[in-house]
C-alpha cells in the first residue's frame, strides 16, 4: 500500500479573475512561442533561417499591392463568416455549419446571376442576390435550430451534416448549369455582360467586400453588445433556466439568432460569388465555415477582437503559403503552421484560468 | 436487377473506414470527450502508414519486400502517428481543460494538413508523373484474402474478399462493445463520461481513463486511414482522397447510439449509402448522382431527430460529453 | 472518560484549504474515534464540508496533516480514502443515474466485473442491517432516500470503517430518518467511527455521542453530547448568544391575493407533484409554506410564476377592486404584461434568479431589459439600481461590474432579492430565501421580506427552518407529499404539530 506517501509536486487551482492586460499578455506569449515554434519547424524542413522564414510570411501577404488587396479580401470574408457564426456562439449553440449556410448563400447568388442576369435591370438582379442569398442561409441555418429548440437535437452534427447536403446540392447544379457541357465546371458567370457582378469601386476590385464587412462588423457589435436581442442571448448562452424564469422565449431565440447567423453567411456568398470570384464551385468557401469557429473563440466572441485574429490566421495562411510556393512545398503547409500556432494559443487559456501551485517538499510522511 | 454481390462487398469496403472511425469515437465519447480531430487523426494514420511503407519499400526495393515488414511497419507507423494526435488532444483538453471543440477541429485542420503535406513531399520525392503515391507492393499484402475467396462463388464474394484490416475493423468493434458492457474498465469508462464527478469520488483516477480511452480512440481511428490507402485504394495517394469520411465517422457514432457492436451493421449500411449513387441506374443524367451523394447525411440527420425526440435516458450522449473536467470547481 | 481512553482512528492537524480569497478551513484540529457518532456542527458555510472532503481525498489541503491510526498519511485522491477505509456519503450523492445499483456499487473496485457476486454481496450487507435495496434498479428510477441507502452501502461494500454522512436526513422523512439512525447506530456498535455533518440540533442530541463545532471555517471545540445542551452548542455555532427574535408585525388589511384552486402538477415523469392544492394568499400577509423538501414546494412556487405545466386547477390573481386574472397557461412575460407584479426569489439563484457570469449591473436588468420600444438596452436605470441594493442592502462585493458568482451565498441573494422587491410586486414568492446564509444575512433578509409585508405584499415563504417559519408566518401551509396537510396560524402554533403534519396528512391537528 502506499504507505510511502508523498505530496504531490504541484497543484492546480481556479484563478480569481485576472486583469484584461496580463491575460492579453499570456495570449500574445503564446502566440511569440508558438510564431519561434513554427519558424524553428520550417529551418528544419527548409533549411531557412527563421529570420528569413518571416520576411517570406511578410512578403506573402504584404509583398505586392495586389498580395495586400488579396489579404485584406480574404480577412474580410473570413471575418464575415467568423461574425455571422458569433451570435450563435454567444448562445452557446455550436453552429459549425458556416460552411454549408456560406455555400447555399453562393448557390442562391449564382441561380440569381444564371438565371436572371440580362432579363432584369442589374440592380434588380443584384437585390434579387441579396434577397435571396440572404434567406437561403438563414434558412439553411433556421433548419437545425428549429429541431434544436423543439428536441433540443444536437446541433453540432446537425450543422456539420447539413455543410455536406449544401455541398452536394452545389455539385448538383453545377452539373446543371455547366458551360460547356461535360465540363463539371461553370466558369465565369456572365463575363461579358456582367450582369449580376458587383459594383467596383474605382480600380479597386476588393474594395466594395471589404466595407460591407466593416460595416457588418460594427453592427454586429452594436447587436450583442448593446441590443435588446443581444443581452436575450447572452442570457440564453449563460442559463437556459434564468432565461425561462425572465420569461424569455428560449426556442424563439434560438431560432431567431440562428436564421441571424444563417443570413450573415448567406451574405458572406453572396459578397464571394457576386464580388470576387464570380463562379461556383463546391470548395468555393475554402472552409472558412470551420476556421470561422477558431477566430470567434480565439477573441472571445468579440466582434472587434475578431478582426484581429482573423488577421492573424489569414496572414500565416498566406505567409505560410508563399513559404510553400518559394521552397516547392505543398500548399498544405499553410494548415499545419496554423494548427501548431492554435495548438499554443488554445493551451495557453490554461493559464488565465487556473494556476499551478508548487508545493514545498516539508510535510513529507513517516 | 441490382448486383447485391459486386455491391455488398463494394459497401463493406467503403464502410470499414467508418467502422474503424466511429469505433474509435465512441470510446472516445464514452470517456466523456468529444474529439473532432478524429477526420485530421484518421489522416495523420493514413499518412503515417505511408510514410513508414515508402521508407521501406524505398530502402529495399519494391521487389525485395518482406510481408511481415510490410504489414507491420506501416500499422506500427500510422498507430504512432494517431496515438500522438490523441495525446496532443488529451494534453490541450484534460490537463489543460481546452474546449474540445475547438481543439478538436485545429487538430483537424492540422492533421488534413500534415498528410496532404507529407503526401505532396513524398510524390515530389517520388518523381511520378501523375500526382500520387503507388505503394503496391506493401498495399499486396494488405490485399491478401484467403486463398479459398475465390472458389467459393458468391459466398466467397460478401463474406471472404477482404484484406485481414477489415477483419480486424469488426473484431475491434465487437470488442470493444463487449469491454464497454461487460467488463470493469468499461463500467468505469461509461462511469467517467456520464459523471466524472461521481467516478472521481469513487477512486477512478478520470484523467488516466480520459487520456488512455482518447489515445486507444484515436489509433483505432487512425487504422481507418490505413485501410483506406492500403486495401481500399490499393496502396495508392493522393490528396484530399480521403475526404469526409472522418466527420461520417462522427456521424456514424450518433447513428449507432454509441453502441460498437452496432456500429458494424451501421457501417456497412453508410457504405452502401456512400457508393449508392454509382448502382443507381441514371443515364446520362450526372447531376443525379450528386443528389444520391447526400444520403448518408441525411440519413444520419434523421436519425439524430429521432433519437433526439424519443428522448430514452440509454441513447443518449454521455452526460458530461463535451465539458471539461476538475475536480476542484466550485 | 471512556472515550479519552481510545486511541484517535483519525486525526487532522492544522488544516488549512483556501478557495481563491476564501479561508473555508483555518488550522482546524479534529480527532474522530472508532465506536463514537461524532456529529460536526456548524452554520451553513462554515467549512464542515470542506474538511471532510478533504478527509474523503476530494479536496486536497494547503496546509495540515491528517494520521490515520497514528500513522501519517497523504490522501490524494478518493481512492487514497478507500484504501484507509474512509467513505463518505455525500449530500449531493456521488451516483451514476444510467447505470444500476450494484454497478454504481461496485464503481471504483478492481478486479473482475462480476455483477452476480456484488448482488449476492449486496444483500448480504442490506440484510446485516436492515436495508432495502434491487441491485438491478436503475438508479434514475430511485427516490431519493434510496438512492442514499445505495450510497451507504456502497461505503459498506467497500469495507469502510470511517463513515462520513454529510447532512443525510435533508432530504428524508422522520421515519427514513429513524430508520437511519438506528442503522448508524448499529455500526457504531460494531465498531466503526462515524461522522455525522448537520446543523439540526435534535439530530445531535438524538443520535451523536460527542459534538465538534466550526464556525467560519475554525473549530471552535468538542464535548461529549451528554455533557451539553442545544443553547451552549448554539451559542457555539453562531459566535454569541443568540434567541431567534424575528420580528412578526400584525398583517394590515389583508385582502386575498392569490387564490389557488385544486392546483394538480405532475412532473414529466408523470410522477403526481402536487395533487389538489388549494389556498389563498393574502396581502399584506407572510404565508409560509412548510414540508419536507421535495414536497411540492418548488412546483408550488414555479406554478404561481408561470414556469411550470399545470395539470389541472386554477390560480386566480385578485385585484383591489376584486377583479380576478387566470395566471394557469401564462408563461412570466404575460403575467408581467396583464399588469401582475409578481417578484419570485427562486431557491436555485446562480442557476436560475441571476446569470453567474454576468455582472450586478447586466444582472438587475434581467427584469427590466424589455421596457422601452427602442432596440437598444437601457444601460444606466439598471447601473443605478445595482448601485442603490448594493447600498441599501450591505453588499459587498468589489463593484457594480463583477461578476455574481464571485460574491459570497449571502450577497448573492442579497442582489437577487434586492433586484426583486426593486419592481414593487404585489406578490413575492420566495423559496428558501436565507439557505446557506450566515445569521447576519439571514436577519437582513427577514427584514426585507417584513419590509414587503408592510408595503401590502402577499408574500410566500418557503422554509425549511421551522423555528423561523414559526415565527416569521402569519399563517403556515404544511405540505406533504404534494396534498395540503394542513394550514395554521403562525402564532401560537407548536412546532411539534407543524413537524407531524409535515410527515403525516393532516398530523395530529386533524380537526
Amino acid at each position: 500500500m502506499n504507505n510511502r506517501a508523498h505530496n504531490p509536486l504541484f497543484h492546480v487551482s481556479r484563478r480569481a479573475a485576472l486583469p484584461w492586460y496580463r491575460a492579453w499578455g499570456i495570449r500574445a506569449g503564446a502566440l511569440i512561442i508558438a510564431l519561434l515554434a513554427g519558424a524553428l519547424i520550417t529551418n528544419l524542413i527548409t533549411g531557412l533561417n527563421p529570420l528569413e522564414v518571416y520576411a517570406t510570411i511578410w512578403q506573402g501577404s504584404f509583398g505586392s499591392a495586389r498580395r495586400t488587396w488579396v489579404l485584406f479580401q480574404n480577412i474580410a470574408m473570413l471575418l464575415c463568416v467568423s461574425l455571422a457564426i458569433t451570435p450563435a456562439f454567444r448562445m452557446r449553440c455550436w453552429n459549425l455549419g458556416g460552411d454549408g449556410q456560406m455555400l447555399i448563400g453562393c448557390l442562391a447568388t449564382t441561380a440569381c446571376m444564371i438565371l436572371l442576369g440580362g432579363k432584369l435591370p442589374n440592380w434588380a438582379v443584384i437585390l434579387c442576390m441579396l434577397v435571396s442569398s440572404v434567406l437561403a442561409g438563414a434558412i439553411w441555418a433556421a433548419i437545425p435550430a428549429i429541431f434544436k429548440a423543439r428536441w433540443n437535437t444536437n446541433e453540432t452534427l446537425f450543422t456539420l451534416m447539413m455543410n455536406y447536403i449544401a455541398t452536394q446540392l452545389v455539385a448538383y447544379y453545377i452539373i446543371i448549369w455547366e458551360v460547356p457541357k461535360g465540363a463539371g465546371k461553370i466558369g465565369i458567370i456572365n463575363q461579358s455582360t456582367q450582369a449580376g457582378w458587383l459594383p467596383q469601386i474605382g480600380s479597386y476590385k476588393y474594395l466594395l467586400n471589404i466595407l460591407v464587412v466593416a460595416v457588418v462588423c460594427f453592427l454586429m457589435y452594436i447587436y450583442l453588445n448593446y441590443s435588446k436581442h443581444g443581452y436575450e442571448i447572452a442570457v440564453v448562452g449563460e442559463s437556459e433556466r434564468t432565461a425561462r424564469y425572465v420569461g424569455i422565449k428560449v426556442d424563439r431565440v434560438i431560432i431567431r439568432t440562428m436564421f441571424l447567423s444563417g443570413a450573415v453567411c448567406g451574405l458572406a456568398g453572396m459578397l464571394l460569388v457576386g464580388g470576387t470570384e464570380h463562379t461556383l464551385t463546391t470548395t468555393i468557401t475554402s472552409g472558412r465555415g470551420f476556421t470561422a469557429v477558431m477566430v470567434s473563440w480565439l477573441a472571445k466572441f468579440n466582434p472587434i477582437w475578431m478582426v484581429l485574429t482573423s488577421f492573424l490566421l489569414v496572414f500565416l495562411e498566406r505567409g505560410a503559403g508563399q513559404i510553400a510556393t518559394s521552397f516547392g512545398l505543398s500548399a498544405s503547409y499553410a494548415d499545419i503552421l496554423t494548427g501548431m500556432i492554435l495548438f499554443f494559443i488554445i493551451g495557453s487559456e490554461f493559464f488565465i484560468n487556473y494556476e499551478i501551485k508548487f508545493r514545498h517538499a516539508a510535510g513529507k510522511g513517516e | 436487377m441490382f448486383d447485391f454481390v459486386s455491391f455488398i462487398p463494394r459497401a463493406v469496403m467503403q464502410g470499414i473506414p467508418l467502422l474503424f472511425g466511429s469505433t474509435g469515437e465512441t470510446l472516445t465519447e464514452k470517456s466523456g470527450n468529444l474529439n473532432l480531430g478524429i477526420p485530421g487523426i484518421m489522416y495523420v494514420g493514413a499518412i503515417s502508414g505511408v510514410m513508414g511503407a515508402f521508407t521501406y519499400e524505398q530502402s529495399v526495393g519494391a521487389a525485395n519486400v518482406n510481408g511481415f515488414l510490410a504489414v507491420a511497419i506501416p500499422l506500427f507507423c500510422c498507430l504512432l502517428g494517431s496515438f500522438l494526435m490523441g495525446l496532443l488532444y488529451c494534453f490541450l483538453t484534460v490537463s489543460l481543460r481546452a474546449n474540445q471543440n475547438v481543439t478538436g477541429l485545429a487538430l483537424t485542420t492540422f492533421g488534413v494538413g500534415f498528410g496532404n503535406f507529407f503526401g505532396g513531399s513524398l510524390i515530389k520525392l517520388s518523381g511520378s508523373d501523375v500526382p500520387a503515391i503507388v505503394l503496391s507492393a506493401t498495399s499486396s499484402y494488405f490485399r491478401r484474402t484467403l486463398p479459398i475467396s475465390g472458389s467459393t462463388g458468391w459466398f466467397g464474394k460478401v463474406f471472404l474478399s477482404y484484406g485481414f484490416l477489415a477483419y480486424l475493423a469488426v473484431v475491434i468493434a465487437l470488442v470493444a462493445a463487449y469491454i464497454l458492457k461487460r467488463t470493469r474498465v468499461g463500467l468505469h469508462l461509461r462511469a467517467v463520461g456520464e459523471s466524472p464527478n461521481t467516478a472521481d469520488a469513487a477512486g477512478i483516477n478520470v484523467g488516466r481513463y480520459k487520456y488512455a480511452a482518447t489515445c486507444i480512440g484515436s489509433m483505432i481511428a487512425g487504422l481507418g486511414g490505413l485501410y483506406y490507402i492500403m486495401d481500399y485504394t490499393s496502396g495508392i495517394w493522393s490528396s484530399d482522397a480521403f475526404g469526409d469520411r472522418g466527420w461520417l465517422a462522427i456521424a456514424l457514432v450518433i447513428f449507432t447510439v454509441w453502441r460498437p457492436n452496432v456500429g458494424v451493421l451501421a457501417s456497412f449500411l453508410f457504405g452502401g449509402l456512400y457508393i449508392l449513387h454509382m448502382y443507381i441506374p441514371s443515364g446520362m443524367n450526372l447531376a443525379v448522382k450528386e443528389l444520391y451523394k447526400m444520403l448518408p447525411y441525411v440519413v444520419t440527420i434523421i436519425v439524430l431527430v429521432i433519437s433526439s425526440m424519443r428522448n430514452k435516458r440509454e441513447n443518449q450522449p454521455p452526460a458530461s460529453l463535451g465539458l471539461p473536467y476538475f475536480r476542484e470547481e466550485r | 472518560m471512556s472515550l479519552d481512553n481510545k486511541t484517535a482512528a483519525v486525526k487532522m492537524r492544522n488544516i488549512t484549504k483556501r478557495f481563491g480569497p476564501v479561508l473555508a478551513n483555518d488550522r482546524v484540529w479534529l480527532d474522530i474515534y472508532r465506536g463514537e457518532i461524532l456529529a460536526l456542527l456548524g452554520e451553513n458555510g462554515s467549512g464542515k464540508t470542506t474538511l471532510m472532503n478533504m478527509l474523503s481525498g476530494i479536496y486536497f489541503p494547503d496546509e495540515g496533516s491528517i494520521s490515520i491510526d497514528g500513522r501519517d498519511v497523504v490522501i490524494r485522491s478518493p481512492k487514497d480514502a478507500f484504501d484507509l477505509g474512509i467513505g463518505m456519503i455525500h449530500q449531493h450523492f456521488k451516483l451514476v443515474d444510467v447505470l444500476t445499483a450494484a454497478e454504481n456499487i461496485v464503481l471504483g473496485l478492481e478486479g473482475k466485473l462480476d455483477l452476480k457476486a456484488a448482488s449476492a454481496k449486496i444483500r448480504e450487507i442490506c440484510d446485516a442491517y436492515g436495508f432495502e435495496v434491487d441491485p438491478n434498479q436503475k438508479i434514475y428510477d430511485m427516490s431519493v432516500s434510496q438512492k442514499q441507502t445505495v450510497e451507504i452501502v456502497k461505503v459498506l461494500y467497500r469495507g469502510a470503517d470511517i463513515l462520513i454522512l454529510d447532512e443525510p436526513t435533508a432530504v428524508l422523512t422522520p421515519q427514513e430518518t429513524d430508520r437511519l439512525f438506528a442503522v448508524l447506530r448499529n455500526m457504531r456498535d460494531a465498531g466503526k467511527a462515524i461522522v455525522i455533518i448537520t446543523h439540526k440540533m435534535h439530530e445531535v442530541e438524538a443520535l451523536s455521542d460527542r459534538v465538534a463545532i466550526l464556525r467560519h471555517g475554525q473549530f471552535i471545540g468538542d464535548m461529549p453530547t451528554k455533557k451539553t445542551n442545544a443553547q451552549e452548542m448554539t451559542n457555539m455555532m453562531v459566535g454569541h448568544a443568540v434567541t431567534l427574535n424575528i420580528d412578526r408585525p400584525d398583517p394590515v388589511n389583508p385582502k386575498p391575493r392569490i387564490e389557488v384552486r385544486g392546483l394538480t402538477v405532475r412532473s414529466i415523469d408523470g410522477i403526481l407533484k402536487l395533487d389538489d392544492v388549494s389556498f389563498t394568499a393574502n396581502s399584506g400577509e407572510i404565508l409560509g409554506i412548510a414540508g419536507i423538501s421535495g414536497c411540492g414546494q418548488k412546483e408550488l412556487l414555479e406554478s404561481i410564476a408561470g414556469l411550470q405545466p399545470v395539470e389541472a386547477g386554477s390560480i386566480s390573481y385578485i385585484e383591489d377592486d376584486g377583479r380576478r386574472e387566470e395566471l394557469i397557461g401564462k408563461d412570466p412575460l404575460s403575467i408581467a404584461e396583464m399588469g401582475v407584479s409578481l417578484s419570485f426569489v427562486p431557491e436555485d439563484r446562480l442557476g436560475m434568479g441571476l446569470v453567474a457570469n454576468m455582472d450586478l449591473a447586466d444582472n438587475m436588468m434581467l427584469r427590466s431589459f424589455r421596457k422601452g420600444h427602442s432596440l437598444f438596452t437601457d444601460r444606466r436605470t439598471p447601473k443605478e439600481l445595482a448601485q442603490a441594493v448594493v447600498q441599501n442592502l450591505e453588499v459587498s462585493t468589489p463593484g457594480i461590474s463583477t461578476p455574481v458568482r464571485r460574491l459570497s451565498g449571502g450577497n448573492v441573494q442579497k442582489v437577487l432579492v434586492g433586484r426583486e422587491i426593486s419592481s414593487a410586486p404585489t406578490v413575492l414568492l420566495t423559496a428558501y430565501a436565507v439557505r446557506g446564509l450566515d445569521i447576519n444575512s439571514s436577519y437582513t433578509i427577514y427584514d426585507l421580506i417584513n419590509r414587503q409585508k408592510r408595503n401590502g405584499v402577499a408574500v410566500i415563504y418557503v422554509g425549511e427552518d421551522l423555528d423561523v417559519l414559526l415565527e416569521l408566518a402569519d399563517r403556515i401551509l404544511v405540505l406533504c407529499g404534494g396534498k395540503v396537510s394542513g394550514i395554521v396560524p403562525g402564532r401560537g402554533a407548536s412546532k411539534r404539530d407543524v413537524g407531524m403534519m409535515m410527515t403525516k396528512l393532516g398530523g395530529r391537528a386533524d380537526e
